[in-house]
């Protein structure tokens, strides 16, 4: 069997027939949504979900001895088991609801403030969103930890030989994202987190990328921490999860205190309630981590090498048509890499850019990206970011190269 | 010219493109053709930081009416500066203070000053506006 053959073919037409926000048009012109490294759409099935969650048992969980309660209770930890499934975690208590990746990095960066003294070290990568870098700059400002960076190549690698070099024993934590929001490289986390294991530190990896593209399997990783985002995989906003060894959740302290994370409450003490709900103050968004449930049941649906194989397809065929544009440049080049593509043509500001593409209904991301330290590294106010899923297309990408080259002429 | 005066100039133009693409061109070409800032106002001091594009404003005041001079490091963002500065420049602070933008909106650019496009362009207006108030004081 060739390598090929290995994947089911998508069939693209009938998927977007999933996703009625696909119908719409904007400025006059069919949408084309090439900004998905941001937020993906979503589709019909968990629209349903959604819909039905407030159409038929919308209530408050864990505490309601009514029919509603009880319904709206077992499909939230359904959700949550079918969110160990995916990401293969041991316990089902290991994952912990969240409003998204910011958040699960905010609760482990917390945590570790009580872990941390003057004179450790936490080790981060060059490639980070600002949300994987300020949390744990915090952490360093609260703990007096010393915080350490794996610088890149041009590129867009991570320099392995700088992160070995980096590692000793006051290592207490390293964190890196599985796949750069900004560039797409895909970073080699089984080694990094061997690596870090081997002088005793902790590893939390970003996953708002990788979830998309990707089904990790925690326990083969031997991840400590991972983090992700359910809107960036076909789920609604405000949810994500954490996921965390069952030895490490029992050694952090509670985030935030409230309802629902305690077991008895005084004035004298109160004591905290088991994982995963020591983590889980006040009521959580439950139609939201019900939806993400249903967005992980869509995508493996598909199938997540059949994604990865079609998306690797649109990255290659965008990624040729682009490199006939005169004066284009592609930042992010590593080998390894999803279907994100940053560029600029020329001297051209990505946001003249960005505003001419959508006057033709062309969706991308313009700026940094919330990754500065990338851009000052090679030097640019930003880059035009486009990005795609399983849902986009051949004959898209042709128009948005069309719509590109129309844009360039107008700003030359 | 008062300020509305100019600003309806200004929407009798526009009124004369035809669809989106001439519009757009001739902002494009506004923005590269005017000289809007003495290199040495192009200072942090005078800075706006958009999330994406840079805005540069310095402002002078003789005899009672302030001249305003901007840049962009973004093209379409110079051209609606130009025109902002069309509108705002040499007229009496208190003209300046009582102003509004709604003629952004009637020219088909409103997009450009929400404060999700992140351009600058609205913290740009409110420094015009913080001068005009500035400069009202010492009047007084």
């Amino acid at each position: 069997m060739s390598a090929t053959q290995k994947h089911i073919a998508l069939n693209v037409d009938a998927i977007r027939k999933d996703f009625p926000i696909l119908n719409r048009e904007v400025n006059g012109k069919p949408l084309i949504y090439f900004d998905n490294a941001a937020t993906s759409q979503t589709p019909q099935q968990v629209i349903d979900v959604i819909v039905d969650y407030y159409s038929n048992y919308n209530a408050n969980i864990h505490r309601g001895v009514h029919a509603l309660s009880q319904e709206a209770t077992d499909a939230y930890e359904q959700a949550r088991i079918k969110i160990q499934k995916h990401f293969n975690a041991k316990h089902v208590h290991e994952i912990i609801y969240t409003s998204g990746t910011t958040h699960g990095i905010n609760l482990v960066a917390n945590g570790f403030s009580s872990l941390l003294k003057k004179g450790d070290e936490v080790i981060v990568s060059a490639l980070e969103h600002h949300s994987n870098i300020v949390p744990w700059q915090m952490l360093c400002e609260r703990t007096g930890a010393t915080l350490k960076v794996i610088p890149m190549n041009a590129n867009g690698e991570l320099v392995l030989s700088e992160y070995d070099a980096l590692l000793n024993k006051n290592t207490k934590l390293v964190f890196v994202n599985h796949i750069s929001n900004a560039l797409g490289t895909i970073n080699p986390i089984k080694s990094i987190i061997e690596k870090a294991h081997a002088v005793g530190a902790a590893v939390l990896v970003d996953g708002a990328q990788s979830c998309p593209h990707i089904r990790p399997d925690v326990q083969a990783l031997d991840v400590d921490f991972y983090v992700c985002s359910a809107h960036k995989i076909c789920g609604p906003t405000g949810v994500g999860m954490l996921y965390g060894k069952e030895e490490w959740l029992k050694k952090l302290p509670p985030y935030q205190g409230g309802g629902e994370m305690i077991a008895e409450v005084s004035f004298e003490k109160t004591t905290y309630a088991g994982l995963p709900h020591k983590f889980e103050a006040g009521t959580p968004n439950v139609c939201g981590g019900i939806a993400f449930g249903a967005a992980l049941d869509y995508m493996n649906s598909i199938g997540f090498d059949t994604i990865a194989n079609y998306e690797n397809e649109l990255l290659v065929y965008a990624t040729k048509q682009l490199e006939q544009i005169e004066g284009l440049k592609i930042y992010g080049t590593a080998k390894e890499k999803t279907s994100v593509i940053s560029f600029n043509v020329g001297n051209i500001h990505p946001y003249d850019i960005g505003t001419i593409l959508d006057k033709m209904g062309i969706a991308v991301r313009t700026g940094h990206h919330c990754a500065q330290p990338i851009m000052d590294y090679y030097k640019i106010p930003g880059t035009i970011r486009a990005s795609f899923m399983f849902y986009n297309t051949k004959e898209e990408i042709d128009t948005f190269i069309t719509a590109l080259k129309k844009a360039v002429i107008m700003l030359s | 010219m008062t300020i509305e005066e100019i600003q309806n100039e200004i929407i009798d133009e526009f009124s004369m493109f035809e669809d989106w693409e001439e519009r757009y061109q001739y902002m494009i070409d506004l923005g590269k053709t005017l000289p809007l800032i003495d290199n040495a106002h192009k200072t942090d001091v005078n800075i706006i930081k958009g999330c994406q594009s840079k805005v540069w404003v310095h402002a002078n005041m003789t005899d009672d009416k302030i001249t305003f001079t901007a840049d962009s490091d973004a093209i379409i963002t110079k051209g609606i500066i130009a025109i902002l500065i069309r509108a705002f420049s040499n007229q009496h602070p208190t003209a300046i203070i009582e102003a509004n933008t709604d003629f952004i909106d009637k020219i088909g650019l409103k997009e450009h000053l929400s404060p999700t496009r992140a351009n600058g362009l609205v913290s740009m207006i409110k420094q015009l506006k913080m001068y005009a108030i500035a400069y009202q004081t010492q009047l007084n």
